[in-house]
């Protein structure tokens, strides 16, 4: 069954795509440099693709106890995605520029 | 947040991103079509705000930056009673040493640059490799550093507490709060934040005086922006020209498994591996020599390193590459940088108390 969700947010910045059997994919835009959402909370299963649209380089990783993660360095239009499996908080950052910082909670 | 399923949210939404879009688009093809005239309102984000940020629990108030004026300079708070933050933070030498890298106690050779103090309140996250958070984080460390003032603080505490004019002005400053290591670090942060550089030719350039810079520094300013030529804009970002980011330089100094980790150190992110915070370039031609391990002693040097693409390539900011540079392209870019400088008053020192 494909499940389709639709965030609306007063940042206009989580967007929501077709899943696949229930999973989910957000969107979260790297832009001003600064992430479009502060907060997103999703189902364990769920993807959230980081895209930049800034003019240079951004970076996104995670060193929280929940998941650990680096998505590596990458420029405008150009994105990377993770899945988050577990329940609980994740805090994700970039860490060329470090107030760069959003809450992911997997509920 | 809201969840809901509907096409008239969808659409809303996409009417935001496009007119957010269009917003965007709109300000940087402003910005780039733009002859670079003085006082025109798509650059006005290169002006500082006439006075920094501070935290809501330290007002800056005239006791406050007082008392941290006296502390500041005051070397009986270092172990030996001869080193203050001056003597690092000189403003003899653009609130640095002068130095490639730093002396601290008994002399002793550091690691890194002293980084001036200008314009540090206006910064996000303090030290090159971002371990203190803002100014209040920042002012007790080098007391506390082994290497640097190496403060006895049963020795400091002793001290101020016997002296009758500390013991009035922390009264005065922070009333009822005495004489603690918070307080301390309060009115020299307090202090900092006078430590403003936002009136160079630059700034009343911005600001409309056609005159304020020449021509080949209104040219080095487009070749600083312009992402095709110096690309400096992209981390040297308005309006503290910093974007308070941590970026590999390729310096020579970064090779070898021994090098400085830099911010890697704090944040083991591979990217941070020899990353240092980008500094400001506001009164940089005070500032020499140049970048965290003091290896460029001028301006050209520090651009000639740039145009090069940097030396140890391993690690290398992403943003950095080789520059398709002219001689006179370089000297326009250090002509620029002289433009940042703003002309201070003397500063005064103060007198400190005996007892």
């Amino acid at each position: 069954m494909n499940c389709t969700r639709t965030l609306l947010s007063a940042a206009a910045g989580a967007l929501l795509f077709v899943g696949v059997a229930d999973a989910a994919e957000y969107e979260v835009v790297q832009k001003n440099k600064t992430f479009s959402v502060k907060e997103l909370t999703i189902k364990a299963g769920d993807t959230v693709k980081f895209t930049n649209e800034d003019e240079f380089f951004h970076n996104v990783f995670s060193l929280s106890d929940l998941k650990t993660f680096d998505l590596g360095s990458y420029p405008k239009g150009e994105y990377k995605s993770i899945t988050f499996d577990k329940a609980g908080k994740v805090e994700v950052e970039c860490a060329i520029h470090p107030s760069m910082l959003m809450t992911i909670n997997v509920e | 947040m809201k969840q809901g399923g509907n096409k008239l949210a969808r659409g809303i939404l996409l009417a935001s991103l496009v007119t957010l879009a269009a917003c965007a688009t709109t300000v940087q093809s402003g910005e780039g079509k733009t002859a670079l005239k003085a006082g025109d309102p798509n650059l006005k984000h290169w002006l500082l705000p006439d006075t920094p940020p501070y935290p809501e629990d330290n007002k800056p108030t005239a006791e406050r930056v007082a008392l941290g004026k006296q502390l500041f300079f005051d070397p009986r708070l270092s172990r030996n009673g001869n080193m203050s933050c001056a003597s690092c933070h000189s403003p003899m030498f653009g609130w640095s040493d002068g130095l490639p890298t730093a002396r601290g106690h008994n002399g002793m050779l550091l690691g890194r640059a002293s980084p001036t103090v200008i314009n540090t309140a206006y910064n996000s996250i303090q030290m090159w490799d971002g371990r203190k958070k803002d100014l209040e984080d920042q002012a007790i460390g080098p007391m506390e550093a082994s290497v640097e003032m190496n403060t006895d603080f049963n020795q400091m505490f002793r001290f101020l507490n016997n002296s009758k004019g500390y013991k009035a002005a922390f009264e005065k400053a922070y009333p009822g709060e005495g004489i603690t290591k918070q307080s301390i670090a309060r009115a020299i942060a307090s202090y900092e934040r006078t430590i403003i550089s936002n009136d160079s030719p630059f700034d009343r350039w911005i600001k409309g005086d056609e005159k304020a810079m020449t021509e080949q520094q209104v040219r080095g300013f487009k070749i600083f922006k312009d992402p095709a030529k110096g690309n400096c804009a992209i981390c040297h970002s308005a309006p503290n020209f910093t974007d308070d980011g941590f970026h590999n330089l390729g310096l020579a100094s970064s090779a070898g498994e021994d090098a400085d980790p830099g911010r890697f150190a704090h944040k083991p992110i591979k990217i941070l591996k020899g990353a240092f915070k980008t500094p400001t370039l506001r009164d940089v031609s005070l500032t020499a020599p140049y970048f965290h391990d003091g290896s460029a002693k001028t301006l050209m040097d520090v651009v000639e390193h740039y145009a090069m693409g940097g030396i140890v390539k391993e690690h290398l900011s992403p943003n950095i590459r080789k520059l398709d540079l002219t001689r006179q392209d370089k000297e326009d870019l250090v002509a620029f940088m002289e433009a940042l400088t703003t002309e201070h008053e003397p500063v005064v020192l103060p007198v400190l108390p005996l007892d």
